[in-house]
């Protein structure tokens, strides 16, 4: 049963019927899904989810696609871990990492958001689907339109990591080098929707894409046994992530699936692009644009569409918003990987480093439940961390030439 | 000095479907008050009540955000090219 009612415009609220819209005609605001939650009322309980296959499907009811869902039947669900080892380090009681660095199929809380939207594309009648992406969403748009058999376009910075150009091209899309940033890819992006009349996931369909981020969350309240944390900490772009997170707690504590925990939301950015955390610590809702210079490039977005919307959800549910430098990025992702055994991209960097900062400030108090959402993996941004890890030693096949380094270990241990 | 001014999808209602126009203007500022009288409606989808451009419209001139440059008072010349983008999302 869907219970979807209208497309609303976050600015002026004005209502649009369901189509692949995405602005308001009248005052260029950005269009959300909005849903008659009274209708499911006591019809969506917590067995009825459990009993469904593991997958981000399993809230079905929650994402604005009629009936089942025809492309990415199988995605999400991905473990939200106890990271105890990181708790030691950090000084901490209660910390878990959500890892969607291993969403199904391509990595990356991508996965969420393509399923839904393609869904939604194949139901609006579209035969081709494009992107304009940072990398992560290239890879899963490619891979989830060839399992559905869509065609499809990417649109890339032209510098973006081997591993995310590789990881789309493999599908056997189009893929387009913009010689430009992020923000120039999208604005062509709207320009080449406006002509093409492709489904764009993340220009006209959207406000149906934008949705799929919300089963980040219901799984993590969901594994939490049925509870929202105190807090969670999430990368920002766009901005989008950390709406929709907050939106599927609130969606939940209205239909009874959990209890209000007073759930604080907290954004993380690189410094090199942190245009909303900028305003968070400057106390204003003007985003101010940047040129976008920084590692953690799929959070490389100078001129963020959810900035205004993040920034308020950061401040009304008590959170804060941080930035880190490369440095940091890269400090945080060996960290993360050496403690918990988690290889996230330079996102994750950003998260986790962020994260810590605002534990040492006191932002972040050590007592109560804090989740980390990791949104990608870090074999697609290599380039990042290649010069901070060791090489190999390289020996001959021979027990002595082992036994000299073993006794060298051995020594630098006991040091 | 005319420039040619691309128009997004949401407002070619009001520019009779037409995707760029050529409008006379030596400012930003300028060149929305005759996109008004050639094609009344246009100012108040771009500019909010103070005349402000709304938050969620991004006008380029030859690719650059005017809020990189002078924003309302940025000046233009002869050729120039001006597009008027509704934010997008992506990333994260």
């Amino acid at each position: 049963m869907s219970i979807v009612r209208a497309l609303k415009c976050r600015e002026c609220g004005h209502e649009y019927p369901i189509e692949p819209v995405h602005v308001c005609e009248f005052c260029f605001g950005p269009l959300e899904v909005v849903y008659d939650y009274d209708k499911l009322k006591g019809r969506l309980t917590r067995e009825l989810i459990e009993s469904r296959p593991q997958t981000m499907w399993r809230y079905k009811e929650l994402l604005p696609i009629d009936g089942e869902p025809t492309v990415g039947a199988q995605n999400g669900f991905t473990p939200l871990v106890r990271a105890r080892n990181l708790e030691k380090v950090l000084g901490v009681s209660e910390l878990y990492i959500k890892n969607d660095s291993v969403c199904y199929p391509t990595l990356s809380f991508k996965d969420r958001v393509v399923s839904v939207a393609l869904s939604k594309a194949v139901e609006f009648g579209f035969k081709t689907v494009a992107c304009a992406s940072t990398g992560n969403l290239a890879g899963s748009v490619a891979a989830n339109a060839a399992a559905a058999g869509l065609e499809s376009y990417v649109f890339i910075p032209h510098d973006l990591e081997q591993g995310k150009v590789l990881g789309a091209g493999i599908f056997g899309t189009r893929i387009i080098g913009i010689k430009g940033k992020y923000d120039d890819v999208n604005r062509l992006c709207s320009e080449v929707a406006g002509k093409y009349g492709w489904a764009f996931v993340n220009v006209n369909v959207r406000p149906f894409y934008a949705e799929g981020s919300k089963s980040l969350g219901y799984e993590m309240m969901e594994q939490l046994g049925w509870k929202a944390p105190k807090h969670v900490v999430v990368p920002m772009a766009s901005g989008s992530l950390c709406t929709k997170v907050d939106k599927s707690i609130k969606e939940f504590i209205k239909l009874g699936l959990v209890e209000d925990n007073g759930t604080a939301v907290y954004g993380a950015q690189a410094t090199g692009c942190s245009p909303i955390s900028r305003s968070v610590k400057d106390g204003t809702d003007l985003i101010q644009p940047v040129h976008a210079d920084t590692i953690a490039k799929s959070l490389a977005i100078g001129n963020p569409a959810d900035g205004f919307y993040a920034n308020r959800v950061i401040r009304e549910s008590g959170g804060w918003a941080e930035d880190v430098s490369d440095q940091e990025v890269v400090d945080a992702m060996k960290l993360l990987a050496e403690t918990e055994g988690i290889f996230a991209e330079t996102a994750g960097g950003v998260t986790l480093g962020c994260a810590k900062k605002l534990i040492e400030s006191g932002k972040l108090p050590r007592d109560e439940s804090i989740v980390l959402c990791i949104t990608g993996n870090g074999l697609k941004t290599q380039e990042a961390v290649a010069d901070a890890i060791d090489k190999p030693r390289i020996i001959e096949a021979s027990l002595k030439e082992f036994d000299v380094l073993a006794a060298e270990d051995k020594a630098a241990l006991a040091a | 000095m005319a420039v040619s001014v691309r128009i997004p999808t949401p407002l070619r209602k009001l520019t009779g479907g037409a995707d760029e126009v050529s409008i006379e203007a030596s400012s930003i500022s300028e060149l929305i008050d005759n996109l008004e009288a050639a094609h009344p409606g246009l100012k108040e989808r771009l500019c909010d009540d103070n005349g402000e451009i709304r938050r969620f419209v991004n006008v380029y001139l030859n690719d650059e955000d005017v809020r990189f440059l002078d924003g309302r008072n940025t000046a233009l010349k002869d050729g120039d090219e001006v597009s008027i983008v509704p934010a997008i999302a992506g990333g994260v």
